[in-house]
């Protein structure tokens, strides 16, 4: 197989810190080369490299495409070449229809206008060659699912020609079915020739779908190794340059009496008059333990809980009792007064005003307890802020650093913190380990552990299963809006978590 | 297989503060060099009758920013406030003139209709959900119609002598000069507080030297300013007014939980809802402020005029908006302060006194204003930038 990318000695320097420093990455013609590391050791920096982000001038080393040293000025001169990157956050145009989103920017013209007829049917084209024949080129991108707007990404940067494809993280929002179509995809695109470099953190997907793995630790190219050669607990020593010993520290839980209980609980489509997302749920959650929620993307599980703290805007009906009294939650207010606290799965969107500092961020559902009359207190802000700096260890410069600028993992910390803050009953994660890389996910987790041994109740809603099975000490399943599954944790698997999961549709 | 460390663990010794004053003084600078600029075209402009002038001008711009920047800061628009600075100014007007009410209850009455609107406009953008840009635009052609109605578009003058005194009179030179020490000795106490509660902290602070030279630098300015005010009539009752409700509001902004909402809600509304912030009632809020802030400038301008006319008012919102985006306000909401918008407010009434000492045609002055606004905010994007990509 001849060698397809080759990038040498690539350093990259902001002030102060070297992002790489002499990275060698070479990957051969029609493989899928796994990239993995830890957030911050330079994956997405030496992509940004490639894809000609950081123009050339701005870092040192060469960039060899079929041989050939290529000098990118910008990204349009990367896309000439034949590379396209799929990013993790999609860049499709929501309102626009499939067909308009696969040719924005070069619509075939006569005359300045543009040939719809063409545009659709090549679109068709493309649609097929991405696994979505069938698919109507005039529909609005908006309504698809997240797992098909991934394809027709695909779709489109196979239209621009690309003979090296990068994808970072594709299937963080996907389910288990979608990412099971999107491997395949990539199978059929080895046959073809067609070059993928893959980041992800699943590295059970990486060692399903990847020949080569190349390992990035602190700026450097540390290992570069056929699948063979590999195995998951193996790629995870090199990320993190030690032994993992185990990679969920389960502690056994001491359930005390009921905190939260749940019962009948529906909840409306606020845009489909007459459809439930969520559908005649009941469930109750003790005091230390922690309650893995499980289903598949869409099931409704967001719209669960979201409902219970009193954001989302379908009408719900349904019982909640707080400490064996009934309670209505009107909006998050009222929820974080009855000691309810909800790490949403989107922390960009939903959980940090990115702008604000550290301290401004972890205060802020919390203020008024440091606020007498209303002023705020910035003696007790910053000392707040600096507490749960220390005790989550989150990485900063200070607590006066803008939440923007830190990595996910101190990110998805910094919003625990606020959260922290308001001393919740009851903590409810939505897919907290997103994203995040492994050493911050263990974090998390031993961060869940010392919650639950201080008697909260934690409530974990997670699309990976094994970080389920691990962590959860009861797990319910929901299906379509209805309650298909309660396992303790000694009868769950991946199998019987998986057909309750999917046993909606079978009826 | 050596592992350098690159990130570095929490070290709260490092500060960024410094970097965050560079944007002020950069507008100050501006500021100091249009004034020098027309002090060289013309030996008026910086004439202490001028100068008194000038800040009596920039009165009304400056209130209204003040409410301005809250709305802006809430990632909202209001464009009515110009007409409300005339019809509530034409309601006083109408009041003391036509009905004979004395000052007083002409100012409770005028104050309480446009907190009154600020709720209903507030009402329909918050619980409603029009954009605010639609309501107050709507607001805009409605306010500036009723007072065509209520005055039968005549102008109504001239208004009782206290009632003018609220845009006109001067303070007594030795109140000035109480104002302007007591003005500077709580600016040292602020500094030197600030100065030893980071020191309690373990921050990095400034050093002494330069604490002290900033606050020589505010005794100069403080102290110059009175002396030159108090050269020509004292310092305009209207400025002072200013200083007192930017003081406020300043306040307001930066140490109470319900400003710290308006710059959460700016910022990212979705993280703000979650964190169990009442978007509606804070939105509902900085409206009726905003628009009680519109009755204020409204009386300080009628009672400079001593009159109520059909133009007054005419474009105020876009020198209010102007003023809050040189002072650094983000259109994008979450970002903005009080005090920027007061720089930003005095280089807008610098730039209209100047020209129109110059004898500038009035077509020039919109050419250069809107220039100068366009210029403000793409330097400053322009910095901006540059500062990310380093």
């Amino acid at each position: 197989m001849t060698v397809a990318l080759e990038m040498r000695n690539i350093t990259k320097e902001f002030p102060g810190v070297k992002a790489l420093n002499q990275v060698n990455f070479s990957v051969k013609k029609g493989e899928v080369h796994a990239l993995c590391g830890e957030n911050g050791a330079g994956k997405s920096t030496l992509m940004k490299v490639l894809s000609g982000l950081y123009p050339y001038g701005t870092y040192d080393g060469q960039i060899m495409i079929n041989g050939e040293e290529r000098q990118f000025e910008k990204i349009r001169d990367a896309e000439e070449a034949g590379i396209a990157i799929i990013y993790q956050e999609l860049a499709l145009v929501k309102t626009l229809s499939i067909g308009e989103n696969l040719f924005l920017g070069k619509e075939p013209v006569t005359f300045g206008v543009i040939n719809w007829e063409r545009v659709f049917r090549e679109s068709e084209k493309w649609l097929q060659e991405v696994g979505l024949a069938g698919l109507n080129p005039e529909e609005t991108t908006g309504n698809l699912g997240i797992g098909k707007q991934q394809q027709i990404e695909i779709a489109k940067a196979l239209s621009k020609n690309a003979q090296i494809l990068i994808l970072d993280e594709p299937t963080a929002a996907l389910t288990e079915q979608e990412v099971e179509i999107l491997l395949n995809i990539l199978r059929e695109f080895k046959k073809r020739e067609v070059t993928c470099i893959y980041i992800s953190h699943k590295l059970n997907e990486v060692l399903a779908i990847a020949d080569t793995v190349t390992i990035l630790r602190d700026g450097q190219a540390i290992a570069s190794h056929p699948i063979e050669q590999l195995t998951e607990d193996k790629i995870i020593s090199l990320m993190v340059g030690r032994e993992l010993k185990e990679r969920f520290p389960r502690k056994e839980a001491k359930p005390g009496e009921v905190v939260m209980k749940v019962s009948n609980y529906s909840v409306q489509n606020p845009f489909i008059p007459g459809k439930k997302v969520v559908d005649n749920v009941s469930f109750e959650v003790r005091k230390g333990e922690i309650l893995g929620i499980a289903g598949l993307m869409g099931a409704g599980r967001t719209e669960l809980i979201m409902s219970i703290f009193g954001a989302y805007e379908g009408q719900s009906k349904g019982e909640v009792e707080i400490e064996g009294k009934p309670v209505k939650i009107k909006n998050t207010e009222h929820a974080i007064n009855h000691g309810l606290a909800l790490v949403s799965e989107d922390r960009k969107r939903f959980g940090l005003v990115l702008g604000m500092d550290i301290k401004n961020n972890i205060t802020l559902a919390s203020l008024a307890k440091i606020s007498p009359m209303g002023v705020i207190d910035k003696n007790q802000e910053i000392a707040s802020g600096d507490k749960y700096i220390k005790s989550l260890r989150i990485k900063a410069n200070s607590i006066e650093t803008i939440v923007g600028t830190l990595s996910g993992g101190n990110q998805q910390k910094v919003v625990l913190g606020k959260w922290l803050m308001t001393a919740p009953k009851i903590l409810i994660l939505d897919e907290p380990t997103r994203g995040i890389d492994v050493g911050a996910k263990f974090e998390i987790y031993n961060i869940m552990n010392d919650l639950m041994e201080q008697g909260v109740a934690i409530i974990m809603i997670s699309s990976e299963l094994p970080e389920l099975l691990g962590m959860s000490h009861r797990i319910i399943v929901i299906s379509e809006g209805k309650l298909t599954g309660e396992f303790s944790s000694s009868e769950a698997t991946q199998e019987n978590i998986i057909a309750a999961a999917t046993g909606g549709n079978k009826g | 297989m050596s592992t350098n460390t690159e990130v570095v663990i929490y070290d709260k010794k490092k500060v960024t503060w410094f970097k965050l004053d560079v944007r002020a003084y950069t507008m100050i600078g501006a500021l100091l060099g249009i004034w020098i600029l027309f002090g060289f075209m013309n030996d008026r402009f910086l004439s202490v009758t001028n100068l008194s002038n000038l800040f009596l001008q920039m009165s009304v711009t400056s209130i209204l920013a003040i409410g301005m920047v809250l709305v802006i800061v809430a990632g909202q628009i209001d464009l009515s406030i110009g007409s409300l600075v005339g019809l509530l100014g034409g309601i006083a007007a109408i009041l003391n003139v036509w009905y004979e009410w004395n000052t007083i209850p002409v100012i409770i009455v005028t104050l309480a209709i446009g907190a009154f609107i600020g709720f209903f406009q507030g009402w329909i953008i918050a619980y409603r959900a029009v954009p605010a840009f639609i309501v107050t635009l709507g607001g805009m052609l409605v306010f500036r119609g009723m007072l065509f109605g209520l005055t039968g578009s005549v102008t109504i003058a001239p208004l009782s002598p206290s009632l003018k005194s609220v845009g006109q009179s001067y303070m007594v030179d030795i109140i000035g000069w109480i104002f302007g020490i007591v003005a500077l000795l709580v600016a040292g106490y602020l500094i030197l507080r600030k100065r030893s509660a980071r020191q309690k902290f373990g921050f990095d602070v400034e050093p002494l030297a330069f604490s002290v030279t900033k606050i020589l630098v505010y005794g100069v300015l403080i102290l110059g300013f009175v002396n030159i005010m108090n050269s020509y009539k004292g310092i305009p009752v209207p400025f002072v007014m200013v200083i007192v409700l930017a003081l406020v509001f300043s306040f307001i902004s930066k140490n109470t939980t319900f400003g710290r909402h308006i710059y959460a809600i700016g910022g990212n509304p979705e993280a703000a809802r979650l964190s169990g912030i009442n978007i509606k009632r804070r939105i509902l809020i900085v409206f009726i402020l905003c628009n009680s802030l519109a009755a204020v400038a409204g009386l300080v301008l009628v009672a400079r005029l001593n009159a109520a006319t059909m133009s007054a008012g005419t474009m105020y919102e876009l020198d209010a908006i102007a003023a809050c985006v040189i002072g650094g306000t983000s259109l994008m909401g979450g970002i903005g302060t009080i005090g920027g918008a007061l720089i930003g407010a005095l280089v807008m009434a610098s730039l209209d006194n100047g020209m129109s000492i110059m004898n500038l045609e009035s077509f020039w002055q919109y050419i250069v204003k809107g220039s100068i606004l366009v210029l403000a905010v793409y330097v400053d994007i322009y910095t901006r930038n540059r500062k990310k990509s380093v």
